[in-house]
């Protein structure tokens, strides 16, 4: 990667330019391009070291969400994940090393919606899923702050 | 002070914003508004804390940043978000939330820490219990291992009549 494009992941994860051409005002500060720093976002994209330009809003400010955990037999897991994954509602689903070894954040509009998914989960496979919905959030987020030695 | 419009433009925004010269514009398409208005209300939208953070939000595992710990711990609730608080400050954390304890499952603070490799975060992990002094109540650490999904929430699609609150 060269230099202005780490510059590009450092400097942009938050305060992004609420400006009409916020790539162009990205492009000088970075003294390159627009074209360069829209080719270069859409290119990390497609390396998966981007998701997106996007806004991170604070957990339950639209609609309800909870992460839950389950208990699954090693086995069964890779099955049972990628049916979970196939609910819209969930945009986590990770594996963790522990009993309860798998773990996925499910949003949705209504605690009545959300819950008509944890018990579709519970009942399709057959697991209890434990819901642990968030009491408070005590981080303030800057971004994910990138080690460029070892990359 | 704010309307369904501004609920249906975070859930586009939070979805991501097109990769071109005027994605404001673009993303006004959609919700007819102007740009002008877009930027607008997506501004007053960040001074009110609906937006946590608007900018490039990358995959980290892709870079390289594998070890991935979560660590729950069983805090007093009468110190928890002191805690918390204190926690959040240090450079290293990536997430810490409050969470209900269940009979099962008895810890109440949640905290992520995001490295390179299993050992630094180890490392990490302990300088931030001496530096809170949080030895002395009972843990798990949980490291990831497989990534099934990671994503934003597709907050427009489920959410035509989102809530606040």
């Amino acid at each position: 990667m060269m230099d202005w494009q780490k510059r590009l992941l450092d400097d942009f994860q938050r305060d992004f330019p609420l400006s009409p051409t916020p790539y162009q005002d990205i492009a000088e500060r970075l003294g390159v391009t627009e074209a360069e720093v829209i080719g270069a976002l859409s290119d990390l994209q497609d390396r998966r070291f981007v998701s997106r330009i996007g806004a991170v809003i604070p957990p339950n400010q639209i609609g309800v969400s909870t992460l839950a955990a389950m208990a699954v037999p090693e086995a069964q897991l890779p099955t049972i994940a990628e049916f979970i994954n196939g609910f819209p509602e969930v945009n986590h689903n990770y594996e963790r090393e522990h009993r309860l070894n798998l773990w996925f954040v499910a949003v949705a509009s209504d605690a009545e919606h959300l819950q008509a998914v944890i018990a579709r989960i519970e009942r399709h496979t057959n697991f209890a899923v434990l819901q642990l919905p968030l009491l408070d959030d005590f981080f303030i987020d800057l971004g994910f702050k990138l080690d460029w030695r070892h990359v | 002070m704010f309307d369904a419009l501004d609920w249906q433009l975070l859930g586009l925004v939070a979805e991501g914003l097109p990769l071109c010269p005027r994605p404001y514009a673009q993303i006004g398409l959609g919700v007819s508004l102007t740009e002008a208005e877009v930027i607008a209300r997506l501004s007053a939208l960040q001074q009110h804390g609906l937006i946590k953070r608007l900018g490039i939000i990358v995959h980290h595992r892709q870079l390289g940043y594998r070890a991935n710990a979560m660590i729950v711990w069983d805090i007093p609730d009468d110190c928890v978000k002191k805690l918390g608080l204190k926690i959040s400050r240090c450079a290293f954390v990536t997430l810490c939330y409050q969470r209900p304890r269940l009979t099962e499952w008895p810890y109440n603070l949640y905290c992520m820490i995001h490295g390179k490799d299993r050992d630094t975060v180890l490392a990490q992990l302990a300088a931030l219990e001496t530096e809170c002094a949080l030895e002395q109540f009972d843990k798990q650490i949980l490291f990831s291992r497989r990534c099934f999904k990671q994503r934003g929430a597709l907050y427009s699609q489920s959410h035509q009549q989102a809530v606040h609150g």
